[in-house]
């Protein structure tokens, strides 16, 4: 028999409709990944039982696990489809959205509410204008710009969300990607000027004393954010916060 | 007069840039992406962006960074711009050191540099192996910053389909389709900036992300913008074969030993370790001892197109050289190259310690694009800052900056020049646009309803037209026809005779086009009717491209057609009889063809005249020499 690739997708109309799975075989190539897969779909939308469907719908751009757009469950695990190589899945290849954002349609969900997160966390440096003031930032140690660089290459993928226990519909946790945003923003010698603002924000509810500590978020997350090492650090900081909030006053 | 608002499309480095600059000038500014900004396609970007920051004793210059880069573009590139462009450059990285981008540092905490191609001085800033993604979150840091204070609404999921004109030809708007409603709205505008990044899709597939199709360059063009340049796009050596994407394999393989190599024998079909030294071809070694492994990427990519395509040599038959470390320890290449070896065999499922890479070129960066204008300063050579002249199109009232347009960097562009010219120019038309809307009599809002309606009506016939057919061709088919036909004529070496081949073959491909039916009819996140569009405006780009390099009958930075090339003497230098001739034979041949091509949309296709090239800073008195 010919050798296939056998996809099995959890497919939803729109926000309202109900969920139902659909199956898909294409002819096997090497070097497939779930994206490149879905993408011999869009040209040949033929599902299991032979009839020409709807084309699945999902969200990719990069195609090389930069730009975060592609997270989908593939066989169970939330993880970056673009690079999800075939020969390394087993068959039939599941496909299903992420669960903890709100269905777009099939595939694709809406993960508005990880950026508006970074909102509320105020995960920037404030600048007095994108002028040049003809001085550099001051100067950052090697060994905190490794740490900084490590947080800083969260593409708000999602993963991490996707499987905290305590980040859900029914639960106002922010979750942890915003946690090591605001840790990058408060290690840069003038982020940190604001420190105060952004630990405030996560000793409210929904802030950092609903992490469970399950620590299930860095054993997913593609680029290996040390999220709980955030975690531990903010609680310190906040800590100190709080104390500060009390005598200096 | 109402309160003035612009819209910026694209939230790429440029676009995030001209939005900022608005935003802190007062103007509103209403932020149109395809998807959310983060996720642009300046995330790919690995290398770095130069700035003469002159820290490693080299006593780096910016006069020389204005030479590299004029030079680097055969000349090619509008001198003043690029003068300011390298004068700035500096204040440009402080800024983003005060954003708090992850620049690597030197053991005393300051921003390091490291080397890049084309360049003999140590210039290039750089965030690990993630630069680009670097700059744009910081920049979309600031800009959610922005937001928080209303001063940017994001309208992300939002596709630009078209300008909306008034009757003297000025930009007042445009209309974009809702990507998850499929509903189209028109945005009334007093200025508009494109920064909707390069075009690889049209050879199928490249180094870019998905989402660089050039369709809304197309848009513009077809409403009147002049395209500037379009036969000069960079097509890099090293790329990794695949279904999706070309990922593209870093020069610095190449830079810390990589050898280029393939069987002797044509069609052998043993493995890469079974192939004994002696039955290998190291062509590039081979062809240029000098420097072998290490020659520009246009060298590089033309002689593996001779290896694979004139001699019958690439691997197993196919386009695929190989790229080969395998001799080297696995601890080094581990420091140098980890991270770049590890997406190879994260994408390839291969080892790339144990066997060699498998490559070919690939379309990397697009150096044509809108044209765009600036203001001379005649005192200084460099442009007049913050005037309403820089970055504008041809349309008034519609500017464009970063990838799409076709600014600075002539027939070829300098590694890490393009990180720096997307937030440059995205600054420069931010602050151009503000001075224009000083310069306005009127808003926006006194333009009748009546325009924008009949403008969104014309869209929502499109797509409906779109929508309602049935039984015809599909546009993915298409673009992989198109794709073909881009990468055999339109490649890195070009010949009459093909591209006449070519022009035919996408005039078929327009045709069939037309009778594109849509395998979804839905009315909601319908992805197959954006697509669509976008392929049919692809072709029509892909024509312009191909027509620009039918007409320029020579060889300039990546446009190569062997008829026409001039050949550098060997081993004669300034002063030898055979080299002086061939400066003066190289000096007569620009005076026809130093000259932007220029391309206006009509109902036949592309009519190109040729426009000078401002070389008033640095005179054309010697060619491009890496001897
Ligand atoms: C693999 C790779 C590596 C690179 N490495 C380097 C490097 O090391 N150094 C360097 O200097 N350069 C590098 N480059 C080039 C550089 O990354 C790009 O030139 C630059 O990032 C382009 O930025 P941009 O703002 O013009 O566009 P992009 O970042 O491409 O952004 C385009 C924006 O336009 C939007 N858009 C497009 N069409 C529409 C539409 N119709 N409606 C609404 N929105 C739309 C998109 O949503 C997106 O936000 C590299 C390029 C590649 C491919
Ligand atoms: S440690 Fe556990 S509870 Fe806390 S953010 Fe991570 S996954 Fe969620
Ligand atoms: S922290 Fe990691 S898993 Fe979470 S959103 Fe960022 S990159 Fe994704
Ligand atoms: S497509 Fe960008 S991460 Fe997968």
């Amino acid at each position: 028999m010919e050798k296939t690739i056998h996809l099995r997708i959890k497919r939803q109309d729109g926000p309202a409709s109900s969920p139902y799975w659909e199956e898909f075989k294409l002819p096997y190539a090497p070097q497939h990944n779930v994206i490149s897969a879905l993408l011999y779909l869009r040209e040949h939308p033929i599902n299991l039982r032979g009839e020409r469907v709807a084309p699945v719908v999902w969200e990719s751009n990069c195609m090389e696990e930069v730009c975060g757009a592609c997270t989908m469950i593939v066989n169970g695990t939330p993880r970056q489809a673009c690079a999800a190589l075939v020969d390394d899945l087993a068959q039939p290849i599941v496909l299903e959205p992420l669960v903890k954002f709100p269905i777009v349609r099939d595939l694709h969900v809406d993960r508005q509410k990880m950026f508006d997160a970074l909102k509320k966390v105020k995960a920037w440096v404030p600048l007095d204008g994108s002028q040049d003031i003809h001085q550099h930032a001051p100067r950052i140690a090697p060994a905190d710009q490794a740490l900084r660089y490590a947080f800083s290459r969260c593409m708000t993928c999602g993963c991490c969300m996707e499987v905290c226990p305590q980040y859900h519909d029914a639960s106002a946790f922010i979750g942890p990607a915003p946690l090591g945003q605001t840790a990058l923003h408060n290690s840069h010698p003038t982020g940190g000027f604001f420190k105060e603002e952004r630990l405030h924000a996560l000793m409210e509810k929904g802030g950092l004393a609903d992490c469970g500590n399950a620590q299930n978020c860095v054993k997913v997350c593609p680029k290996d954010i040390p999220l709980t090492q955030a975690i531990g650090e903010l609680g310190r900081q906040a800590t100190i916060q709080w104390l500060r909030d009390i005598f200096v006053k | 007069m109402a309160k003035q608002r612009v819209v910026v499309i694209g939230g790429g480095l440029g676009g995030l840039w001209a939005a900022l600059r608005l935003v802190e000038a007062g103007y509103p500014v209403d932020l149109f992406s395809l998807f959310p900004v983060k996720r642009s396609h300046s995330c790919c970007a690995q290398g770095g962006l130069n700035a003469v920051l002159d820290i490693k004793g080299q006593r780096d210059s910016i006069q020389q960074h204005i030479i590299d880069t004029i030079k680097g573009g055969d000349y090619l590139g509008d001198q003043p711009p690029i003068k300011t462009m390298c004068e700035d450059a500096p204040g440009l990285i402080r800024t983003y050191d005060r954003m708090g981008v992850t620049f690597s540092r030197t053991p005393e905490g300051i921003m390091d540099q490291r080397l890049f191609g084309g360049v003999k001085n140590r210039r290039t800033c750089f965030a690990g192996a993630t630069t680009g993604a670097q700059l744009l979150y910081s920049i979309d840091e600031q800009i959610r910053a922005k937001e928080d204070q209303a001063g940017v609404t994001k309208y992300e999921y939002w596709e630009f389909l078209s300008l909306v004109l008034d009757d003297a030809g000025v930009c007042r708007g445009i209309t974009a389709l809702n990507l998850k409603t499929m509903q189209v709205q028109a945005f009334r505008a007093d200025a508009v900036i494109l920064a909707t990044g390069g075009a690889g899709l049209i050879w199928g597939r490249s180094t870019m992300s998905s989402s660089c199709t050039g369709a809304a360059t197309a848009r513009a063009y077809q409403q009147g913008a002049k395209f500037g340049n379009a036969e000069f796009s960079q097509f890099h050596p090293t790329a990794m074969k695949g279904h999706d994407k070309l990922r593209l394999m870093s020069e610095a393989c190449r830079g810390e030993g990589g050898r280029i190599w393939v069987p002797r024998k044509a069609g052998d079909q043993r493995a890469a370790k079974s192939v004994p030294e002696d039955e290998r071809f190291y062509f590039l070694e081979e062809w240029y001892p000098t420097y072998g492994n290490t020659v520009p990427r246009d060298v590089a990519s033309r002689a593996i197109v001779r290896a694979t395509r004139h001699m019958g040599l690439g691997v197993r038959g196919q386009e695929v050289v190989y790229l080969d470390l395998t001799h080297k320890p696995r601890a080094f290449l581990e420091a140098r190259l980890g991270g770049i070896l590890e997406m190879y065999e994260t994408f390839a499922g291969q080892d790339p310690y144990v066997n060699p890479m498998e490559i070919f070129p690939a379309m990397h960066y697009t150096m044509g694009g809108l044209w765009v204008g600036y203001e001379k300063d005649a005192q200084t050579g460099g442009i007049v800052r913050a005037h309403p002249k820089n970055h504008a199109t041809t349309i008034p009232g519609l500017y464009a900056c970063g990838e799409c347009d076709f600014a600075y960097h002539g027939a070829n562009r300098l590694g890490a020049n393009s990180l720096l010219s997307a937030s440059y120019s995205g600054r420069v038309a931010g602050d151009a646009t503000a001075a224009y809307l000083k310069s306005l009599k009127s808003s926006s809002d006194k333009l009748p309803q009546s325009a924008y309606d009949a403008e969104k009506k014309r869209q929502e016939e499109i797509n409906q037209a779109l929508l309602t057919r049935t039984g015809g061709e599909n546009a993915s088919t298409l673009h992989h026809k198109l794709g073909e036909v881009m990468s055999e004529h339109v490649f890195v070496e070009r010949e009459n005779k093909g591209l006449d081949n070519a022009l035919a073959e996408i005039g078929t491909l327009k045709e069939r086009a037309r009778k594109i039916a849509l395998d979804d009819k839905s009315g909601w996140t319908n992805q197959t009717l954006p697509w669509a569009r976008q392929l049919q405006d692809m072709l029509v780009m892909a024509e312009v491209v191909t027509k620009c390099a039918r007409l320029r009958d020579e060889c300039r930075g990546s446009h190569y057609k062997a008829e026409f090339e001039l050949k550098q003497p060997e081993g004669k230098f300034a002063g030898d009889p055979e080299y002086e001739a061939y400066k003066a034979t190289w000096k007569t041949n620009n005076e026809k063809w130093l000259k932007h091509s220029i391309a206006t949309h009509t109902s036949d296709g592309p009519k190109v005249e040729y426009w000078p090239v401002e070389v008033s800073v640095m005179a054309p008195e010697t060619p491009r020499d890496y001897r």
